[in-house]
């Protein structure tokens, strides 16, 4: 027979008060919570927050009335720090943006400085396919991220694992490609840092392979699995409307249903080429989301797939004395091409007077670099569209009426990433 | 294509439209400050035009603007609007995009909000408030949002020093507040 139960430790549990024995012991309203409304403090360290942000709630029990979403604790300057670095020295900062699809950013910023050159056009077929290649890479290694870690998140700890393998395998492949595994700062103006390594078609044909068995192997795992199920439909669900009004893009606003995907809407580098379907959702909940993003997933494996059967020989660099460095053999040689290169590393890339603003599909949506350039070798000003923040912004709207416990995969699912979120 | 949508707003705020240019492809429409909202609801609600998704706002400050191999009459000077605030729409449905422009003087600061038009510009403003101190009127919740509320000053403006730190936590080695010359505590809200 159980032990009576102590009247007085149960109400220091529920009550955290020290005078309990103060209070007449046979009033069972001191047992009951407060009626009002608690504030919860949600981050900014918290391990299902994805970076640093933090929540203020308001919770009546476990639902959710009022919450304040607060950015900016990993606020880096980049704008600032930007208006100082030449515009080849940016580069390493746009991988710091949304640190797990880098290459995207790069490509990015190097299309908006083309953009105000005119270079645009110029770039050889080849570069255009490698970045391509690269961006596809890093979509992948974001969406297993986003996929692998909003599963742990929900308890099941085996996805995560096998989608972190498969992303390991493409960082892999990226540091043969860049010298680095995380910050590649490989794109440059005008083209790229150095062309594919030997073996890469090979590579990345049999790492695309297995990341094809590992995705059959997870979404046998989730697809069907009903806590899974449970904790992601009808979870954070967003109107159409809702998603234009509040700038959402992406895999976001895809799956509400919205049709956009810079890709496919504003064509750019040789994507009019190739063959993808983009996927839209019907319901806008998290699961849609979840789903969205798997579909893209398989789509990403299928550009990749067709850039290694087309990719051309070519140059790696546009044929354009005002960004290309001259060649080695000539730096040390020539007085001409050293004083060309001192110029290039010192003052930077000239840059004529203008403005621009240049966009791409980021591993979250349109991510965009608004440059202002005043002829010298610095941006005036250096602006990011990071979709992560104009996607937080939903968040107080999404949570809201829901429980604690799903603010979870409502973030997981909004993939915020705090490098790009707070700049 | 969008140049259609310049000759539309030409034809419809003749007075409203200070200027329009377009660089590099992008369509940009400079627009009179107080004519901004009306010009704005039409852009989102006309058919023809269909602004429905919201891109970006940010602001541009001119004060060290002396760009190189133009006349210097372009150049900033002190009779010329400091600040410009940019608003980047797109159309979902006719896929055309237009920035709008609107002069800011130094000394007054302040811009109409568009966060009630579309609600993804209640954070981007509050963002182009907290780095420019752009202040902007009929915001709902006009507050700091990267930097924390004690922070003095607006640290994209040309004027504010890149190596200039303002540690939140105190220190004994360190002024408790390190204020600009001109700037008063408090400034920031």
């Amino acid at each position: 027979m159980a032990a009576p139960r102590d009247v007085t430790s149960l109400k220091q549990l529920v009550l955290g008060r020290k005078d309990v024995q103060d209070l007449s012991l046979s009033d069972d309203s001191e047992t009951e919570l407060p009626p009002e409304l608690m504030t919860v403090n949600m981050g900014p360290s918290h391990p299902a927050m994805h970076g640093t942000v933090r929540i203020v709630l308001s919770v009546d029990g476990e639902r959710i009335v009022k919450s304040d979403v607060q950015p900016g604790y990993l606020h880096r300057c980049f704008e600032k720090e930007s208006e100082y670095a030449t515009y080849t020295q940016v580069f390493p900062y746009t991988d710091r943006l949304n640190y797990v699809s880098p290459m995207i950013n790069n490509v990015g910023w190097a299309m908006v400085v083309e953009k105000l050159m005119g270079l645009t056009d110029r770039i050889p077929k080849r570069t255009e396919y490698i970045r391509v290649i690269v961006s596809e890479m890093s979509r992948m290694t974001d969406h297993l991220t986003c996929v692998g870690a909003s599963a742990m998140e929900l308890g099941a700890f085996t996805p995560f694992l096998y989608f972190l393998k498969a992303r390991e395998w493409l960082y892999e492949l990226l540091e043969k490609v860049s010298g680095a595994r995380l910050t590649h700062s490989y794109v440059r103006v005008g083209g790229i840092a150095k062309d594919l390594p030997d073996g890469f078609h090979d590579d990345l044909t049999h790492t695309l392979d297995q990341i094809e068995k590992v995705m059959v192997e997870v979404e046998t795992m989730l697809n069907a699995n009903k806590i899974f199920r449970d904790r992601m439909a009808g979870i954070g669900v967003m109107s159409k409307e809702d998603a234009l009004a509040t700038g959402c893009v992406g895999p976001i606003a895809r799956a509400c249903g919205i049709d956009y995907d810079v890709r496919k809407d504003y064509p750019y580098s040789v994507y009019p080429e190739l063959d993808f379907d983009v996927p839209l959702g019907t319901t806008g909940d998290c699961l849609d989301r979840y789903l969205v993003r798997i579909e893209e997933l398989k789509q990403c494996i299928r550009i990749l797939r067709q850039c290694l059967k087309q990719i051309p020989d070519g140059p790696t660099m546009v044929d354009d004395p005002r960004v290309t460095l001259p060649p080695k053999r000539d730096t040390y040689n020539t007085i001409e091409s050293m004083i060309r290169h001192f110029k290039h590393i010192v003052d930077g890339i000239r840059v004529p007077p203008g403005e621009a603003y240049a966009f791409v599909e980021g591993g979250n949506g349109e991510l965009g670099f608004y440059v202002v350039a005043d002829g010298t070798g610095r941006p005036y000003k250096a602006y990011v569209r990071s979709p992560s923040f104009v996607h937080l912004s939903t968040a107080s709207q999404l949570i809201h009426n829901h429980l604690i416990a799903d603010v979870v995969p409502i973030f997981g699912m909004i993939n915020m990433i705090g490098g790009e979120c707070d700049k | 294509m969008a140049k259609q949508v310049l000759d539309a707003l030409l034809a419809k705020f003749p007075t409203a439209i200070e200027k329009t240019e377009s660089q590099h492809g992008d369509e940009i429409a400079w627009i009179q400050k107080d004519q901004l909202v009306a010009v704005a609801t039409w852009l989102k609600d006309d058919p023809a035009m269909a602004f429905d998704s919201p891109v970006f706002v940010t602001a541009i400050d001119r004060l060290d603007w002396r760009p190189v191999g133009v006349p210097p009459s372009t150049h900033w000077t002190e009779d010329k609007p400091r600040f410009e605030v940019c608003y980047q729409l797109r159309s979902s449905k006719h896929k055309h995009r237009i920035r709008l422009k609107i002069s800011v003087l130094e000394q007054d600061g302040h811009c109409p909000s568009l966060a009630t038009l579309w609600s993804a510009f209640d954070w981007q403003e509050r963002e182009t408030f907290d780095m420019y101190g752009i202040r902007f009127d009929g915001h709902p919740d006009l507050r700091r949002i990267f930097l924390y509320e004690e922070f003095v000053g607006y640290p994209l403006r040309k004027d504010y020093p890149k190596e200039k730190r303002q540690p939140l936590v105190r220190r004994d080695d360190l002024p408790i507040n390190p204020i600009k010359a001109g700037a008063k505590p408090g400034d920031a809200r």
